[in-house]
């Protein structure tokens, strides 16, 4: 009955203290002192602007990439209570009490001391020795960019750790793949995977390289399982849905889940509204919201609107007419209509108002119950405060000579007839007998007689005489679809005045009534997504700015920080030597495989298989990392910075210890030698150590370097470290 | 339409005048053959499209294109017999390709298109016949089809960069047989070394060759300076005949007190340039402009002074001459308004962050802002500067700034010149470097020019460099409706060639829809195909002979087009330049091909299930016999497209073409 009591209860832990040490020593490197400077370090000026918008809940886009590395960043904020209250504007500028630094900084530290560790796993399941693993984690923890990047408020480190965590668990999954398969550990690494590289890829759109390269060894793996004829069919289909699961609806389904997180907290208008579209903007508290809320949906003869570009590039701009016409003759000579001037303003105005008329009636008001205007329709604009017609005629525009002018007509007697008949066209619509709604339809207007077409022109303003404000013209040969030809209707209400003078008051007075319409999450997520592709920023100059070819010999620098009085300084400068090696081993690397490829096809075999086997699927994570997250930077056309490089260094670094450990087990063949070789990698290291340590004053900001051991620090000419002149 | 482009550079040619194209120089320099032998006398301006030839000679250019449009059916054709040796595929693809509105239209005017499409068929042929000849290697027809296939590649890539993909399909086509070869143990290494050899020889060394004959013919030929010099450095230039820097010559060094023109790196860079007009208000400081300008005017001179002494001594036509040295602190005076080139800490015009440079001080007489540092590139201190060859940057003593041209034209009160500024940013790139290019100063010795000469090599780097460049700046404007490349093999949208209005006789580039669709859905059945042929392939399924000797076909014949379609297509993806729809035909030609060889092998896999052969080889021969003539019909229906169309627009029911716009974005 008590026989368990017979035995004694023992607990079995192993613990790797190796791992246990790594890890510890990468918490000590990344962690310490981690609020000093307690200054805005570089980037840290950018992000932090982000994070202070997740405090205060306000909606934003940017383009640099998907929301989930901000919204960890704002989780740091988050958990240390800051309340978004900090103007981001100076790189230097002192925190104010409010901001909790070490918070803030902490999670990408974090990830940065956890990439140690990881690189130690990720090389014992390659299948290489204690040793060279331990090489590698050390190399990594060493490496002063790395630990810089990680110190501040900035997402590479995030990304390496992600896409560290995707390879690893990769590695782990198909080193289970072989005896237990379908077992929870095997299926738990297998989402891990999928879970890792939608994280890698929601931090940075440069993890998806590396969600590529891994999947494409998948698949790899998974061709080799398609021939073993010891699977059955049946079999074979289980592991084709369980990786089609884990590697591709999961990690989507992640990344839309970034999104709705992203979309759920910011409900607030803020400064980026303009760029969205006004449906987009309407869902947002505050705003156009505010403006828009309950007006009625369908457009209807009698309605006034007011008709927003959808293009909203270089501004978003509204169709606008004024009292003023047309000059008789331009600067350059050409003659005009000479009519009342139509134009695109940025600025909200009562000249925004137009009202939709029926050409077969007189009447200006909404008639009881509304007739709505639908796809096809003919249809007047009448402008709501001169009572004038829109119009086009085969007059030259002002700046555009190719395209029709566009104006409100006025009568001169002078056989120029009206020709103000719009056909509707809209262009989202779902069956041809659409009505034309408020926010949602996308709408272009095709002139009757010249079928030329309502357009905002290549975003040329006017000169003087029409007030700089953008042209409109009629765009005779329409090519296609885009975007300044389509129109939507933003503010809107039933007119209800029939006289002018009532009317103006009307048009005057803001907008009320009731209903309110909500964007699917779909809508607004391929909105968004779409907003921050193609989104671009202008100034490509930067001063810190360099090409991809700098990186790989590393000639160049980013300085991060500069204390305000002393020397003391925080630069993005990696351990020289290591990059030399790394550089040294992807070379051997590339150049042996190359020499065993050839010399196997001979059927000459210089190493055993196995070796072979090792050899090869560590090249293909190592150098393929490498090359995935670095050669893509030679077609991309953004502004680049060294700290682009750190994914690459990092894949670059694993493969150092990779190499060294085949060369001493397969090159070196006579015992003296293999010693040799062991007493000059020890040398190695520990030089590597002492460059560390060299460069450690400019990684961690402190102590203070003199003139004179700072110019001793500028190893390379081209090196931008900054000296206080006296 | 694009006419006028290349048949005015078919002009340059036989009016031997200097012009510059983005592209190289063969494809033009055959339609000027052409030309010149049809007796085209090269007077015609070819100013805008839609002019009359009127009594111009221009059948024979445009007769020599056709007429290689023509030859692409034999080669698709060939090309398929080769690869599937089955008749019925081969004769589908040419029927494709003989009844495709888009390629007629290409090919019948004077265009680059048809001459690349010919060479580069001319390779793939070529290529896949040497292939056929790998039994016996070193033979006389295996000689003949590598070193055509060569020539070929040469052509291709003397006509467009686009030929490029060629290159790059047949080199991986080598590499494979190589590495097959290699493979191959009963082949010894001094075989193989051979094998090796041949290929170097007859498909780099070969091409390679051939690729620079066409240049040295090409600035043999255009020696009269014409439109395009300004691309130009100026030792280029003086290669001209009837520029003004022909045959001239200057001093040899710079020297104090010298008159000089400063020409900038940067391509069509202009020259530094100073007018009496100020910036206006609100720009910067107001003092007077400094721009670049890109026409030779007496406004771009300026003296070189020291920067602490005055002119008068200078002027002194005893005194000694004394040479600028790099690393020299100077003043630059303007010689019409005897201001100094200046610079401060305002912000220039366009460009925010970089500064703004200014004439500035009466007579000479400035500040401190007036010195600049006069450096060479990858030069010692104390060196003397040479006119015209030597990379100068001039630095801002008092800011550090480089002195630079943005590139960007100024609005109207700087009479669109391109605007000058001091950037902050110590770059190496042409915009901060300046050359001196007219050099005058009476106490020196001249030396004519030729020295400088550029040898062939440099001449050739340096147009390729221009090319390369000009390449990349065709970028599309912000608003430009543009075609993009997922538009092309689904036909979205066609290209206008001439004519608008309804009167005009009009031409209008678009592929026939049937020929394209079936292309694309051909695309997608082989990809389906393929893959579950290797998938069966791989599970160890056994297969007849006769299935075995399909699904050899089917993936090595057919891979080896898909490959080329691939090449051909995609890197449009990642190309930033304006793309237009006729950039597809290349791979166009690969997916006609393509569609041949799926639809054979696919009606011989279907009718093979049938029992009797009879039946099955009747339905086979009924299947192809259905495609062609669906393939001819559609022909008859959209033909007018490139033969030409006069009348009303298709959305007009009188129309010929009524009925047949099929999609909203077609323009006929």
């Amino acid at each position: 009955m008590l026989g368990f009591l017979k035995k004694p209860i023992v607990v079995t832990a192993e613990i790797n203290m190796n791992l246990l040490a790594l890890t510890v020593m990468g918490l000590i490197s990344r962690l310490r002192g981690l609020s000093y400077p307690r200054a805005v370090v570089f980037d840290e000026v950018y992000y932090g602007q982000f994070v202070s918008l997740y405090m205060k809940r306000i909606f934003f886009v940017d383009d640099s990439g998907p929301p989930f590395g901000h919204m960890l960043l704002a989780l740091g904020g988050y958990l240390g209570g800051f309340d978004g209250n900090f103007l981001w504007n100076r790189i230097g500028a002192e925190y104010s009490m409010n901001v909790p630094v070490w918070s803030l900084r902490l999670l990408p530290a974090l990830a940065g001391a956890l990439c140690v560790p990881l690189a130690y796993q990720i090389l014992v399941e390659l299948h290489f020795s204690h040793c060279a693993a331990l090489g590698a984690a050390l190399l990594i923890l060493l490496e002063n960019s790395l630990i810089t990047q990680s110190r501040f408020m900035l997402l590479e480190s995030i990304l390496i750790f992600f896409i560290l965590l995707a390879v690893l668990s990769y590695l782990k999954f198909y080193n289970l793949q072989s005896h237990s398969s379908f077992s929870g550990s095997w299926w738990f690494w297998l989402l891990l995977t999928g879970v890792a590289c939608s994280c890698a890829v929601g931090v940075k759109y440069m993890g998806l390289f590396t969600y590529m390269l891994l999947l494409a060894i998948a698949g790899l793996h998974f061709w080799h399982m398609i021939g073993d004829q010891n699977l059955s069919n049946v079999s074979l289909l289980c592991h084709f849905l369980a990786r089609g699961l884990a590697l591709i609806i999961i990690p989507v389904a992640m990344y839309l889940s970034f999104f709705y997180v992203h979309l759920a907290l910011l409900y607030r208008s803020g400064p980026h509204d303009q760029i969205m579209t006004s449906a987009f903007q309407a869902s947002l508290e505050g705003g156009l919201a505010r403006i828009t809320q309950g007006q009625p949906l369908e457009v209807a003869y009698g309605s006034q609107i007011t008709l927003r570009n959808v293009l909203g590039k270089p501004m978003q701009c509204w169709l606008h007419s004024h009292k003023n016409t047309y000059p008789i003759r331009y600067e350059n000579g050409r003659g005009s209509s000479h009519q009342q001037q139509v134009t695109c303003y940025p600025f909200k105005d009562v000249n925004n108002w137009w009202i939709v008329k029926d050409p077969g009636m007189q009447q200006l008001v909404v008639s009881n119950p509304p007739r709505p205007v639908r796809h096809g329709h003919i249809v007047q604009l009448v402008h709501g405060i001169t009572t004038r017609y829109l119009n086009t005629h085969d007059v030259a525009a002002p700046l555009s000579p190719h395209s029709q002018e566009v104006s409100c007509y006025i009568d001169y007697n002078i056989s120029m007839p009206a020709q103000n008949l719009w056909r509707v066209e809209i262009v989202n619509r779902e069956s041809d007998t659409d009505v034309w709604k408020t926010i949602l339809s996308e709408v272009r207007f095709v002139h009757v007689n010249t079928s030329a077409v309502l357009k905002v022109s290549g975003g040329a303003s006017l000169p003087e005489w029409g007030y700089r404000q953008l042209e409109v013209v009629g765009e005779k040969l329409s090519k296609g679809y885009h975007q300044s030809m389509v129109w939507n209707v933003e503010e809107h209400r039933y007119g209800k005045s029939q006289e002018q003078k009532e009317r103006e008051v009307e048009l005057h007075s803001p907008t009320q009534m009731d209903i309110s319409k909500n964007l699917s999450f779909m809508a607004k997520f391929a909105e968004l997504q779409w907003k921050i592709l193609t989104l671009k920023n202008e100034d490509t100059e930067h001063k810190y700015s360099s090409s991809a070819l700098d990186w790989i010999t590393m000639d160049t620098n980013i300085a991060y920080w500069l204390h305000p009085t002393s020397g003391a300084q925080i630069h993005l400068i990696g351990n020289v030597l290591t990059w030399a090696s790394a550089n040294v081993a992807a070379l051997i690397y590339m150049c042996l495989s190359l020499w065993y490829l050839v010399r196997r096809r001979r059927r000459i075999y210089d190493v055993p298989e196995d070796a072979w086997q090792l050899w090869l699927s560590a090249g293909g994570i190592c150098v393929g990392g490498w090359a995935v997250n670095y050669l893509p930077f030679f077609v991309m056309e953004k502004t680049l910075f060294l700290y682009h490089y750190l994914p690459a260094l990092t894949f670059q670094i694993l493969l150092i210890p990779i190499v060294l450990q085949h060369l001493s087990n397969h090159l070196c063949r006579s015992l003296l030698s293999k010693s040799m070789f062991s007493a000059l990698i020890v040398a190695w290291f520990s030089s590597v150590y002492l460059v560390y340590c060299t460069f450690s004053p400019v990684t961690y900001g402190e102590p203070a370097l003199s003139v004179a051991e700072l110019k001793d620090l500028r190893w390379k000419d081209s090196w931008n470290i900054l000296i206080r002149k006296r | 339409w694009d006419e006028t482009h290349f048949g005015k550079m078919g002009s340059y040619y036989i009016n031997r005048t200097f012009f510059f194209d983005v592209h190289p120089p063969l494809g033009k320099m055959l339609i000027g053959l052409a030309g010149y032998l049809s007796g085209y006398d090269g007077t015609f301006p070819f100013q805008k499209p839609g002019d009359r030839y009127e009594q111009h000679n221009y059948v024979g250019m445009r007769g020599f294109c056709a007429f290689l449009g023509s030859c692409l059916v034999p080669f698709a054709y060939l090309t398929v017999l080769e690869l599937s040796k089955s008749l019925p595929a081969a004769l589908l693809t040419a029927f494709i390709l003989v009844f495709d509105t888009g390629c007629i239209t290409l090919s019948q005017y004077i265009l680059l298109d048809p001459i690349l499409m010919f060479f580069l068929m001319g390779a793939v042929l070529s290529m896949v016949k040497c292939n056929t000849c790998a039994d016996r290697p070193f033979s006389t027809s295996w000689w003949f089809w590598l070193s055509l296939t060569g020539v070929n590649l040469a052509g291709a890539m003397g006509v467009k960069f686009v030929g490029l993909f060629v290159v790059l399909l047949v080199g991986l086509n080598t590499v494979y047989d190589l590495w097959d070869l290699l493979g191959n143990l009963s082949l010894s290494l001094v075989m193989f070394g051979r094998h090796l050899l041949a290929r170097v020889l007859c498909l780099i060394l070969l091409p390679l060759a051939l690729y620079t004959a066409m240049f040295a013919v090409h600035f043999a030929v255009l020696n009269k300076s014409g439109p395009g010099d300004g691309f130009f450095s100026s030792a280029f230039q003086s290669q001209l005949i009837g520029n003004n820097l022909h045959n001239v010559s200057v001093p040899e060094y710079l020297a104090y007190g010298s008159v000089v023109t400063m020409k900038n790196l940067r391509m069509a860079g202009g020259y530094l340039h100073s007018h009496w007009h100020l910036y206006p208000e609100g720009v910067g400081a107001r003092q007077q402009q400094v721009t670049a300008y890109l026409h030779k005017d007496l406004n771009n001179l300026w003296i070189i002074k020291k920067h602490d002494s005055n002119t008068a001594d200078l002027s002194d036509p005893s005194s000694p001459v004394e040479f600028v040295r790099h690393g020299d602190i100077i003043r630059l005076e303007h010689k019409e308004t005897s201001r100094n080139l200046h610079s401060h800490q305002h912000e220039a015009p366009l460009t925010r962050k970089h500064f703004q440079v200014t004439g500035y001080g009466i007579n000479g007489t400035g500040d401190a802002n007036d010195f600049w540092r006069i450096e060479v590139v990858g030069r010692k201190t104390g060196k003397l500067i040479k006119v015209l060859r030597s990379q100068i940057r001039l630095t801002h003593v008092a800011t550090g700034c480089i002195l630079g041209s943005s590139g960007k034209t100024l609005p109207k009160w700087g009479w669109e010149q391109v605007e000058v500024t001091c950037t902050p940013y110590l770059k190496e790139t042409p915009n901060s470097l300046w050359n001196v290019e007219d050099h005058i100063n009476p106490k020196l010795p001249n030396i004519s020019l030729d020295v400088l000469k550029p040898s062939f090599v440099e001449i050739l780097l340096e147009s390729h460099m221009v090319m390369i460049r000009g390449n990349s700046g065709l970028k599309p404007k912000d608003n430009e409706v543009t075609s993009k490349p997922w538009h092309w093999p689904i036909n979205y949208q066609g290209l206008r060639f001439s004519g608008v209005n309804e009167t005009d006789y009009r031409v209008y580039l678009l592929g026939n829809p049937v020929i394209w669709w079936l292309n694309l859905v051909s695309i997608g059945l082989y990809l389906l195909i393929a893959i579950s042929t290797t998938v069966a392939l791989k599970r160890g399924v056994q297969l007849t002979s006769q299935l075995k000797e399909l699904s050899q076909v089917l993936l090595r014949g057919g891979g080896q087009i898909t490959l080329g379609w691939l090449l051909h297509y995609l890197p449009f993806f990642m190309m930033g330049r304006v793309l237009y729809f006729h950039h597809y035909f290349p791979a166009m030609l690969f997916s006609s091909m393509l569609t041949g060889i799926t639809w054979d092998t696919l009606l011989k896999f279907c009718t093979g299930f049938l029992s009797s052969s009879t039946t099955a080889r009747k339905a086979y021969g009924g299947g192809i016999l259905v495609l062609v003539l669906i393939i001819m019909y559609s022909f008859y229906l959209f033909h007018p497209l490139s033969y030409g169309m006069i009348g009303p627009m298709a959305s007009d029911p009188s129309s010929p073409m009524a009925g047949l716009r099929w999609m909203d974005s077609w323009e006929f």
